[in-house]
């Protein structure tokens, strides 16, 4: 046995090498490679040199911040929004769903199964101005003839949430459906009525889950450019958009470089601090299901 | 998405009693509210899989025009949706066996040995997971920029099979973690060497959870726009394809590879949950 | 009175302990070296123009017999045949020559297909096309700048040198045509759907009409809606400078509000198609094939305030793999036929006036209602322009690389938003 052991100590690292290098080189080395191009300068002909241009940063937040703050604060709302909505449902799904609970969530997650670019183009095709939902509301005099939904900032943020509810009902679901059901019996044992119940157990005992799905829904949501890409238009770009169109069709990549990293900045805040408070466990368990 | 279903949870207690029989109304709110979620889900669903039987006269696809099933038929007539189509599919192919085979083996290491480093293995793992994709495709971008690595097929192997390659880590290591240690201690007391336990041993008993790890590899790599978007150069796959469409039109040839790849992928997770259940008993 | 406790000795080992161990310093060492080296590390520049290419480059190339071809949408004469879209001329064209085109419209915005190719391009490889139509005004131009164009061999291009206008010979973009022929040339205005509109549109001022409000879509590069705004102050976009450019940013902004989104080529033809838009900036020949193809009601207006002048540009990307098959074709559209079918199909400024007579001669051989229409298209100042036509337009702002930058970072944001 300890003839093997020299060698057996080898084994973990020989086990996690190619994972780990693979992830090194093409995870950790572009963040570098993308930090050092954010300080940057020169332009796609004559090359780009390495001089310390903080400018970058600061031109990023000149010319976009825009963009920036509309993106945090369509992330804020849409993550409320989600919140409110998902959470009566994974409440019920949990706590009534007996033995079709499973049933159910798989109900819910089903339509996911559909290509994320396919559902919001199908958005843009519920939404049309013509189209088969609002075109007979306004031949019906219903809605005035100019009336718009796609190209707003109401579409935007309907095909946000809508794209981003089940990151919200997961993490909710997975929190509420562990909590022991006589904990509530006992409050109504104590003559606490079905809100007072509600509010002091359950909540508080949920609130893993509602912080877990805070976050993994607030991150995709502020780097997200599809749907005000496909249903968004002036006035609802977002600084997903701003970043790709500057990287592939302005080839500033130092300024593009720069405005990633303050996004990041921005959302890696508030995932350690949420990491520090909370531990991974919740988030790392969400994502295998 | 997969969902992997778990043990069965016991049997809920029945909800407790409301008083009053009056009150009983307010017991169907949220039933009705979750089954109009449902719906609210399930509407653009609905919707491709509707229109992707409308027989278009011109190359608008926004009224209903009558029922056809010719789109089916002639679902490879656009050729550049067709090669998009068959590239996600090889993309997809490829980059999930990279991935499960990696992320297996990160799975393993994660979840069952102790080493020195590892706190910051796990830190990185987790990081892959919940950095945004806009920022893994922007840093890749300018990893190839800087290197002048022409972007095409290769780039989008290696950025899919980097985000892939943590969820895999995380599914297996679940699985890895729940094993019960004493079946391959037998093993070992039978006079197995390390390498047949875990060939014989192991691997079989970590199978669903690699195969899930997979299953998630292959949806996140084919359904994936934005990562692509940044490290594709010129070659399309199908959701950049579909991006594209939608300022023009999407036609209904897409509507019915959608409902074709929802089915399929309805049908194989309703396989895999049966298939468990079926082994549970 | 409180005495005082002694300090536990576990707490004070926490506070005095070192935090910074030795193992720290490496870990710090490591990432400052990494850091250095990675600030070594620049982004190459793509000027490798002062190259000159080998003059033995035509020598050893044939035919290959194949032809990938990138194009605009609306660009060329179409047909539908058993429900999928031909090009009659480029089948003409296959038949005659024995290659066949695999067309593509793949360039729905100058600066966009221009970054799918440029690293192919940088790197010295096949970009995957051997024939491209660019535009002038600053995408040619850094083409050419940046060398990563070929070189024509003149002695192949017997119907250029014959058969094409002067204006299209010598441009100044491109002395002598060394790397590239017009392919046409045509206007950037407004179109409209009057029954949608409810009214004419002839002046940009229209444009700030209440009624239009989320109604106006403009083109979303970074060149076309800048100018315009230009224009409609009455800057002559070609000689202005940066205080007129800030001037124009500050305009574009008020104007913004108006609009519904930005598009490119495609996206302009299906706002408009679908009603989405009821105004939209344009290309002046785009509109002729849309009124074919099922949205006849839309128009085209070049606003009283002036229309910017452009020209498209066939050129062969360095790298391609069959420069000859493209060479071919650049020379075959310059035959008057070639250019007269052209011309009746996409409704552009033809680089070859001899298309004039072609279409004549059709029109007398024509019948009635056919006549009437090729002696639309003949008298059509889209088309078939006069010195005079032309006074009103102006040309785009041709910018240094250094231009370029400042131009982008003023405008961008806006046209981002």
């Amino acid at each position: 046995m300890s003839a093997r052991g020299g060698r057996a100590r080898l084994v973990p690292y020989l086990v996690g090498l190619p994972g780990g290098l693979w992830l090194v080189l093409f995870f950790v080395v572009p963040l570098l490679v993308m930090f050092s191009l954010s300080l940057q300068s020169g332009n796609a002909e004559e090359g780009f040199r390495f001089t310390w241009a903080w400018s970058n940063y600061t031109d990023a937040w000149d010319f976009y911040s825009t963009q920036f703050i509309r993106s945090i604060v369509y992330a804020l709302i849409v993550t409320g929004l989600c919140l409110v909505l998902a959470y009566p449902t994974a409440y019920w799904i949990a706590f009534y769903g007996g033995a079709r609970k499973t049933t159910y969530l798989f109900l819910i997650l089903l339509p996911f199964f559909v290509s994320f670019v396919i559902r919001t183009a199908s958005w843009k095709f519920i939404l049309n101005d013509e189209g088969f939902l609002l075109g007979p509301l306004k031949d019906a005099g219903l809605l005035p003839q100019d009336f718009h939904l796609l190209a707003t900032t109401t579409a935007v943020l309907g095909g946000l949430t809508y794209n981003y509810l089940p990151f919200m009902v997961l993490p909710l679901y997975v929190a509420l459906e562990r909590i022991d059901p006589s904990l509530v019996e006992a409050a109504h044992d104590l003559y606490a009525g079905r809100a007072s119940a509600f509010r002091r157990v359950v909540l508080p005992l949920s609130l893993p889950g509602v912080f877990a799905g805070v976050l993994i829904t607030f991150v995709p949501v502020a780097s997200d450019f599809v749907n005000s890409g496909i249903l968004g238009g002036t006035q609802t770009t977002m600084i997903g958009n701003v970043i790709q169109t500057v990287y592939l069709r302005n080839n500033d990549y130092p300024l593009a470089s720069a405005m990633s990293f303050l996004l990041m900045a921005a959302l890696l805040v508030g995932i350690f601090t949420y990491a520090r408070a909370l531990g991974t466990e919740q988030v790392m368990e969400v994502s295998q299901r | 998405m997969t969902v992997a279903t778990r043990e069965a949870p016991p049997e809920v207690a029945p909800a407790p009693a409301v008083p009053g029989g009056r009150r009983r109304w307010t017991r169907l709110i949220l039933p009705t509210y979750t089954w109009l979620m449902i719906l609210y889900f399930s509407l653009p669903i609905l919707v491709m899989i509707v229109f992707g039987f409308n027989d278009t006269k011109g190359r608008l696809n926004l009224r209903w025009q009558g029922f056809t099933l010719h789109w089916y038929t002639d679902l490879f007539s656009i050729p550049a949706l067709t090669t998009a189509l068959r590239n996600s599919l090889i993309i997809a192919v490829i980059s999930t066996v990279i991935s499960t085979v990696i992320g297996t083996m990160i799975g393993l290491a994660l979840g069952r040995y102790r080493f020195r480093g590892k706190g910051a293995y796990d830190l990185m793992i987790f990081s892959a997971i919940s950095a945004p994709e806009l920022v893994l495709g922007a840093s890749l971008l300018s990893l190839f920029v800087t290197t002048q690595f022409v972007r095409g097929f290769v780039t989008i192997v290696i950025a899919h099979v980097a985000f892939s390659v943590s969820f895999v880590a995380v599914t297996v290591r679940a699985r890895v973690l729940g094993l019960d240690p004493s079946l391959e201690e037998a093993a070992q007391d039978l006079g197995a060497d390390p390498w047949t336990t875990f060939r014989k041993i192991t691997l079989p008993l970590l199978a669903p959870g690699i195969v899930a790890g997979a299953l998630l590899a292959f949806a996140l790599s084919i359904d994936d726009y934005v990562v692509t978007s940044f490290v594709n150069g010129q070659v399309e796959t199908f959701p950049i394809w579909v991006y594209g469409a939608t300022r023009i039109g999407v036609p209904p040839q897409v509507n019915v590879m959608g409902t074709l790849i929802f089915l399929g992928g309805a049908a194989i997770a309703v396989g895999n949950a049966l298939l468990a259940r079926r082994q549970r008993a | 009175m409180t005495t005082k406790r002694p300090i536990d000795p576990a707490l004070l080992r926490g506070l005095t302990m070192p935090r910074f161990s030795r193992r720290d310093a490496l870990r710090g060492a490591g990432l400052l070296g990494a850091s250095a080296f990675l600030a070594a590390c620049g982004v190459e520049g793509s000027s490798g123009g002062d190259k000159p290419q080998e003059s033995g480059f035509w020598a050893g190339k044939t035919k290959a017999g194949v032809l990938n071809f990138a194009n605009w949408p609306l660009y060329m004469d179409t047909a539908k045949s058993g429900g999928k879209t031909v090009y009659p001329s480029l089948q003409a064209f296959t038949k005659e020559t024995g290659i066949k085109i695999n067309y593509k419209e793949v360039i729905n915005e100058n600066d966009a297909f221009l970054g799918k190719i440029n690293p192919s391009l940088k790197a010295g490889q096949d970009p995957g096309w051997d024939l491209i139509v660019i535009t002038n005004g600053g995408p040619i131009e850094k083409l050419i700048r940046q060398g990563f164009l070929v070189e024509l061999d003149q002695s192949k291009l017997p119907n250029f040198q014959k058969y094409a206008a002067a204006a299209a010979k010598n441009p100044g973009y491109d002395p002598g045509n060394k790397y590239t022929l017009a392919w046409q040339s045509g206007l950037v205005g407004l179109a409209y759907n009057p029954k949608l509109t409810k009214k004419e549109i002839t002046s940009l001022k229209d444009l700030y009409d209440p009624a239009f409000k989320g109604k106006i879509t403009m083109f979303g590069d970074s060149t076309d809606f800048p100018t315009l705004v230009m224009i409609g102050l009455g800057i002559d976009p070609a000689t202005s400078k940066e205080e007129d450019w800030k001037r124009t940013a500050t305009e574009m902004k008020k104007l913004r509000p108006q609009l519904r989104g930005f598009v490119d080529n495609a996206g302009m033809a299906e706002a408009l198609s679908s009603g989405n838009a009821w105004i939209s900036q344009a290309y002046s020949g785009d509109i002729y094939q849309l009124n074919i193809s099922g949205s006849p009601d839309i128009k085209f207006v070049i606003p009283k305030e002036g229309a910017t002048y452009w020209t498209d540009n066939m050129a062969i990307p360095k790298g391609a793999k069959h420069p000859v098959d493209a060479i071919t074709y650049m020379d075959y559209v310059y035959r008057p036929d070639v250019a007269a079918t052209l011309a009746e199909a996409i409704d552009y400024i033809t680089p070859v006036p001899s298309a004039k007579e072609q279409l004549q001669a059709k029109a007398a051989k024509a019948s009635a209602k056919e006549r009437q229409a090729i002696e639309d298209l003949i008298a059509s100042p889209l088309i078939f322009p006069t010195e005079a036509d032309l006074a009103n337009t102006k040309r785009y702002r041709s910018l240094t690389v250094e231009e370029e930058q400042v131009w982008n970072r003023i405008f961008e944001p806006i046209v981002q938003s």
